[in-house]
């Protein structure tokens, strides 16, 4: 049973290049007005390295069948927040313990070439999904299947339309069975005969997990897939509840 | 300036703990555990730069044999050398030298290149190096025919020294992931450091015997000694040409291996969980 709880967690961003006077005039103060984006700050044992606090404090828990729809505008925290649930970004301060295998799906097309075929691009997607190339070769062919892209997957994908590069990618993602499904800005998909087909794909991919996480802003999709919600704003949690109840609070300001 | 020194002990003192030392550790480990994953992107970037040629990776054979060729009538005509054995010489010579030279600059861009990969696979960060010392050792044996068709060509014996030259290539890859894991780290949070190294390199060439002879320079025996790139050269290159690397070389090479690595493992642990943040 996967389970992942993040205590006291805060994430710093450094800045080093950007010049120094400038910035703090121009970051101080904005911070009240700007809807968007972290915490600010200039500190550090008395150096002055300024940097962006892009998670704040943050404490969850997370354990099976739980569905979480992280809610909050653009710059909240929610991207990197997912990146803390998958381990990539250790905080600076807080713990961080993560029981299960995370899968991050921030980008589906993640490693696909353009001047690959489209069955070496299954190969390379599988490799980035952390599949050997054995459980790959394994689910290859309803892959190609599923994909429904027929001769073409013997051509390099930069023949392909965009419709039917995401068809490969959507393909090669949901035919993994993750512990601990970190999703960023939803799954694109295709056209509407394969929207359909990938609907049904969608739910059960995302039941099979022990844990999603899902950023989405498309209201449909969080509460089809998920059965809590937290928001976030300047790196802070605002708000949990059930996802009606977070997307009436978004919405409502 | 003795507050900055204090801060960066700090830094490291407290850096270097259990929790961290468990962590490096389990990602180099993790590391050579996902094998297929470097193992294919390191031949994918290789096949990705020659795709669509006629005769693909040996571009490379060419474009060093063409070097070898030029650089080899010019000098050896200078230095007064027999075109065969000079030939040979630098062909060996610069084989190596080129695996170290590329295996330092593609080290330092080690982590920055792979940014967007970092930042979006759970994978551990020595695959990253991993995959560069891979993609420049399948390099290494494209250009390796150069001088093997040379030594054919002009005669020279294969022995049981030549196979001495494994070792000194083994050695050579085990130094390559401690240069990966330090300048990589190093390079991604400080990024004047590719660019230094890109014009040392340069020099460096010049200051290491591989156009020349170290018996062209009598009376300069630091000059020699003191640079560990010769070392690392004759360990490969004698064995190539049929003789045997001094003690010197070894154990300089040696000591340079064990230094190299306690100082990039001590980084390692304790910067590694930054360098997300740094790409």
């Amino acid at each position: 049973m996967a389970f992942i709880e993040l205590s006291a967690v805060t994430v710093l961003f450094p800045i080093y290049d950007a010049a120094r006077g400038s910035l703090k005039s121009t970051l101080f103060g904005s911070r009240a007005g700007s809807g968007t984006g972290g915490t600010v700050v200039a500190e550090r044992g008395g150096r002055a390295v300024t940097g962006i606090r892009a998670l704040d404090q943050i404490d969850l828990r997370l354990e099976h069948g739980d569905r979480l729809a992280l809610i909050g505008h653009n710059g909240a925290g929610k991207s990197t927040l997912l990146r803390v649930l998958a381990g990539i970004y250790e905080p600076g301060t807080g713990s961080v313990q993560i029981d299960g295998k995370p899968v991050p799906m921030f980008n589906i097309t993640l490693g696909m070439d353009m001047d690959s075929t489209g069955y070496e691009n299954i190969v390379l997607r599988g490799l980035y999904l952390g599949l050997t190339r054995r459980e790959i070769d394994a689910k290859v062919e309803e892959i190609a299947d599923f994909s429904g892209l027929g001769s073409f997957l013997g051509l390099p994908m930069r023949t392909y339309s965009t419709g039917m590069r995401m068809r490969l990618a959507f393909s090669v993602c949901t035919s993994i069975r993750p512990d601990i499904l970190l999703v960023d800005e939803g799954l694109g998909t295709g056209d509407a005969a394969f929207i359909q087909k990938a609907q049904a794909r969608i739910t059960r991919f995302s039941e099979e997990a022990s844990i999603l996480v899902l950023a989405a802003h498309n209201p449909s999709l969080l509460r089809q897939l998920c059965n809590k919600a937290l928001m976030l704003e300047h790196g802070r949690i605002t708000k949990t509840g059930t996802v009606d109840e977070v997307l009436d609070h978004y919405h409502g300001r | 300036m003795k507050t900055e020194q204090h801060w960066l002990v700090a830094q490291f003192r407290q850096g270097f703990n259990a929790e961290n030392r468990s962590r490096a550790t389990r990602d180099l480990r993790d590391g050579f555990g996902h094998i297929e994953l470097w193992a294919v992107l390191g031949l994918h970037d290789i096949r990705q730069r020659y795709r669509r040629s006629k005769i693909g990776p040996f571009w490379i054979t060419l474009s060093m044999g063409i070097f070898i060729g030029a650089l080899g009538l010019v000098y050896g005509k200078l230095f007064g050398r027999a075109l065969d054995a000079y030939l040979t010489y630098l062909a060996a010579g610069f084989l190596v030298w080129s695996f170290m030279s590329t295996t330092i600059l593609d080290g330092a861009r080690v982590f920055l290149r792979s940014g967007g990969m970092i930042k979006q696979l759970t994978a551990p960060l020595s695959v990253y190096v991993l995959r560069m010392v891979w993609e420049n050792l399948i390099i290494f044996f494209h250009n390796i025919w150069i001088f093997v068709g040379l030594a054919i060509w002009f005669g020279i014996g294969f022995s049981w020294v030549t196979l001495l030259a494994v070792p000194g290539l083994l050695l050579l890859l085990v130094n390559g992931l401690w240069v990966g894991l330090l300048l990589g780290l190093l390079s991604a949070r400080f990024r004047d450091i590719p660019l230094m190294l890109q014009s040392s390199m340069q020099l460096i060439f010049f200051l290491t015997p591989i156009i020349w002879e170290p018996g062209m320079l009598p009376g300069r025996p630091l000059l020699l000694s003191g640079n560990p790139f010769y070392h690392f050269l004759e360990l490969v290159r004698a064995p190539l040409l049929g003789q045997l690397p001094s003690l010197e070389n070894l154990l300089v090479a040696l000591a340079v291996t064990l230094i190299g690595w306690a100082v990039s493992f001590v980084f390692f642990v304790v910067y590694r969980w930054r360098i997300p943040y740094w790409v």
